[in-house]
């Protein structure tokens, strides 16, 4: 049998005391569609940034066409003809496709001057294979779904042995996948071999050749994709019973709680339209879907944070007027974005600056002067009852875990005493430990009576922190999940509009 | 758990954030390092006269300093503080030689100060460009008022009544009024950054101004009212310069924008906004004018004084920088 084009061999990688990877292996033959599965945090990405050059092993060996190399750097990793799709868009917005497509030939280019016309040509040639996209467009102007298929679409001009697909669905509609999926097939029978990294059994196992397990920076296994099934990969990316890894659910057989949110026809005429639901008291909600079906715009329209243009939102019964975010916070909504770092923490400030922010009114005396002694208590209460790890309430939050950031996100809004908290991605990029301690606690307050909406692109946390899940496509709910009902595949089968008997179930 | 009950107030921490204490000890170290090596070198330096020059020379800047550093917090930047300091200064002259008295006058350049804010407020948070392109533009459109109200010649105001020219020359047991009002503004103004629910919000909107947003700030009203109180300050200097100088000149104050932000920065102010304290700028201003004083004592050419400031404030900022990328581990 020929050399494996890629092999990887022992590899460990630190981020200062944490290690990220731990003595992996993985190899790759030729010709192969080879799927890295493991939950996030388990090393895939640490793995391909390790092999595209962006980032350094601490210890280990890789080998291309069995010689060890050294890929100190992206550009290093290009000539080795290793391309890397990233996961999150990496494109120059103000740039036009083409020119976005052909970044790395243009680097490397020895002409002083740019020949536009044969670029334009170059790019649309290789980016009808994929999609109809305009070439000359800005990239800032495409929707993200034509955005990923740059991205892609600028892997496939440099020409490359090994291509990395890092979650290239995550934001493709199910046509454009389709495309997606045919064009790895031609690549495949070009002998191109490609590392296929993806959350959805679906699409591995119509799609690859092997699947290789991670878990928690180890290697688990490497299997040929016609030896196992979807459940065995599922158990041994966890590693446990999934049941284990959740808090208990609510019994299923208890009475239904009393409504405390219920919203009715709520639309803003372009990204969602005509939601209905009802949150009971006890129970975790939970709101499923593809990426840029609409599911963070109707928590935002729900919050104020979007303008709406019909429906209603009401609070045990009574019917709320909120216009805006202060609005719903006075009503008892908060909101947590799924862009912790960018709109949820304040980096810079304190973990008591930073709880406090939504209860300044509440601190502050008749002079207008923070009562800092309440503020200080505020947050040392908060940390304690959430266990955030720090070394004081005076300490900036960027000296935190993402997880414990995640926590201080958390207090600043159970601070105010909500009704009603929507929580958006409440443990992406969170290492498993503090995960499973988010999960918990959230469980705790729906316990307390507070209602809890968690929407997450995470199957696993979707299905297992939920009494309920509903799914939202193209801004419509699709369908609604009890506990017998809820499976990966009926959560995706709606998520995609392959319909589902379940679907009549919502009109209740 | 319980999510309603709140327990009893525990003992204070210290609320000072160790990064700019750390900032502000190290200005006052550099200071006095400064001073000490003065006192051996100009029999000049250790006296009660040049102390007050010193004090005197960066008291009325101080005040914009102030302005500047709220601005910088909330991630905004002024770039037309020296033009409306000097229009605040023209202005005030023109209507008191209009035969208005000198106090409504002032007070007609302070409001007048204001509105610029108010405007460049508006082209910021209404029309949405950035601080630095409005202040910009502002800076020059300024500048041509001040040319156009004196015509281009400087104003004299002798005339002045001997009541208003105490603000900017008299003294008080001694004590110049320019730096009792100085320090009453500094001391205010770090009281309320430090303490007042109103300042905070320009903390949490320059740290990261959608999570302000999503915690109901108005993040709006937060830039468009510091925009306002920094051309205030301006205003206020610009008349009490009016007062101590007893003339108005319309070429007055150009560059002070960059000694003003300077200052700012090397006090710890960060440009991407979120920090920054009124004592470390205030600290920052000193520095950089207890090196202009000892250039001159030593006889060192005005040729070579800009020099030597713009490096110190390069180092300045390229200590801090390599403190906080090592601290980041």
């Amino acid at each position: 049998m020929a050399e494996p084009v890629l092999t990887i061999h022992g590899v460990t990688k630190h981020f200062g005391a944490v290690k990220a990877l731990t003595d992996v292996n993985f190899t790759l033959e030729r010709g192969d569609v080879h799927a890295l599965c493991g939950e996030n945090g388990a090393g895939k990405s640490t793995l391909m940034n390790i092999i595209a050059g962006v980032l350094q092993p601490t210890s280990g060996e890789i080998r291309v066409d069995g010689a060890p190399v050294r890929i100190a750097s992206p550009a290093v990793a290009q000539s080795l003809g290793i391309g890397l799709v990233h996961q999150e868009i990496a494109l120059c917005p103000d740039a036009t496709v083409a020119e976005n497509m052909f970044m790395a030939a243009t680097n490397r280019r020895r002409s002083p001057f740019m020949n536009y016309r044969a670029l334009e040509r170059d790019a649309q040639a290789v980016m009808n294979r994929l999609a109809a996209i305009d070439v000359r467009r800005k990239v800032a102007d495409l929707p993200i779904s034509s955005q990923q298929l740059v991205e892609i679409a600028k892997a496939l001009t440099l020409d490359c042995r090994v291509l990395i697909l890092d979650e290239p669905t995550a934001a493709l509609t199910e046509t454009e996948a389709q495309q997606l999926f045919s064009i790895i097939r031609d690549l495949k029978a070009n002998g191109i071999s490609i590392i296929y990294i993806s959350h959805r059994m679906a699409e591995i196992f119509s799609l690859c050749d092997r699947v290789t397990v991670f878990r928690d920076g180890r290697y688990v296994c490497t299997d040929r994709i016609a030896d196992v099934t979807p459940d065995d990969v599922v158990r041994r990316m966890v590693g446990r019973e999934i049941t284990q890894l959740y808090p208990d659910k609510r019994d299923a057989s208890a009475p239904a709680g009393k409504t405390i949110l219920s919203v009715e026809g709520l639309s803003d005429a372009t990204r969602f339209h005509d939601v209905d639901f009802e949150l009971r008291e006890g129970e975790i909600l939970g709101i499923g879907g593809l990426i840029g079906s609409g599911r963070t715009e109707i928590a935002e329209g729900i919050c104020g944070l979007r303008p709406r243009t019909a429906g209603s939102v009401s609070l045990h019964g009574v019917p709320q007027k909120i216009q805006s975010y202060s609005d719903a916070v006075k009503a008892g909504i908060v909101y947590l974005s799924e862009d912790r770092k960018g709109s949820g923490v304040f980096l810079e400030m304190s973990i008591a600056q930073n709880v406090s922010v939504l209860e300044l009114k509440a601190l502050t005396n008749g002079a207008g002067l923070l009562k800092r002694r309440a503020e200080t208590a505020l947050a040392e209460d908060f940390a304690r009852k959430l266990a955030v790890r720090m070394s004081g309430v005076e300490a900036p939050v960027k000296s935190l875990s993402g997880g414990n950031q995640q926590k201080v996100a958390i207090a600043k809004q159970l601070a105010v005493k909500p009704k009603v908290i929507l929580m958006d991605e409440p443990t992406r990029g969170i290492d498993v430990g503090a995960k499973t301690e988010i999960h918990r606690l959230l469980r705790e307050l729906a316990q307390a009576g507070i209602g809890i909406i968690v929407i997450s692109s995470e199957m696993p946390e979707l299905l297992g922190l939920s009494d309920r899940v509903l799914v939202v496509r193209e801004g419509r709910i699709a369908g609604e999940l009890g506990a017998d009902a809820m499976s990966e595949e009926a959560v995706i089968r709606l998520a995609s509009g392959l319909g589902n008997e379940q679907a009549a179930h919502h009109a209740a | 758990m319980a999510i309603d009950t709140m327990t009893a107030p525990s003992p204070r921490t210290s609320s000072f954030k160790r990064v700019g204490t750390m900032r502000e000890a190290g200005l006052i170290a550099i200071i006095l390092a400064l001073s000490i090596a003065m006192t051996f070198a100009s029999p000049h330096f250790l006296t009660l006269g040049n102390f007050r020059a010193m004090l005197m020379s960066f008291s009325v800047d101080g005040i914009v300093v102030v302005g500047m550093t709220i601005l910088l917090i909330v991630g905004g930047i002024d770039l037309a503080v020296g033009s409306v300091v000097c229009f605040a200064m023209v202005l005030s002259g023109s209507l008191f030689l209009a035969g208005l008295d000198p106090w409504s006058a002032s007070l007609i350049g302070i409001f007048a100060s204001a509105a610029i804010g108010g405007a460049m407020g508006f082209f910021v948070t209404v029309v949405g460009l950035n601080h630095f392109i409005t202040s910009l533009a502002a800076m020059v459109i300024v500048r041509g008022l001040c040319l156009i109200i004196t015509k281009g010649t400087p104003l004299s105001l002798f005339t002045l009544p001997a009541s208003f020219k105490q603000v900017g020359q008299g003294t008080f047991y001694g004590v110049p009024y320019v730096i009792l009002i100085f320090v009453a503004v500094v001391v205010l103004f770090d009281f309320l950054l430090r303490r007042a629910t109103a300042f905070r919000k320009v903390f949490y909107t320059g740290s990261n101004e959608k999570a302000a947003l999503y915690s109901g700030i108005k993040t709006n009203q937060v830039k468009f009212w510091v925009t306002v109180l920094c051309s205030t300050l301006a205003g206020v200097a610009g008349v009490i310069y009016m007062s101590r100088f007893g003339a108005a000149t319309p070429t007055f104050g150009v560059g002070m924008e960059l000694n003003i932000i300077a200052a700012a920065v090397i006090g710890g102010a960060s440009l991407n906004g979120g920090s920054g304290t009124i004592l470390g700028a205030i600290l920052g201003i000193a520095l950089l004018s207890l090196v202009t004083s000892s250039l001159i004592l030593l006889n060192v050419s005005v040729y070579w004084q800009d020099m030597i400031k713009g490096c110190i404030l390069l180092a300045a900022v390229s200590i801090d920088h390599f403190l906080h990328k090592r601290k980041a581990v």
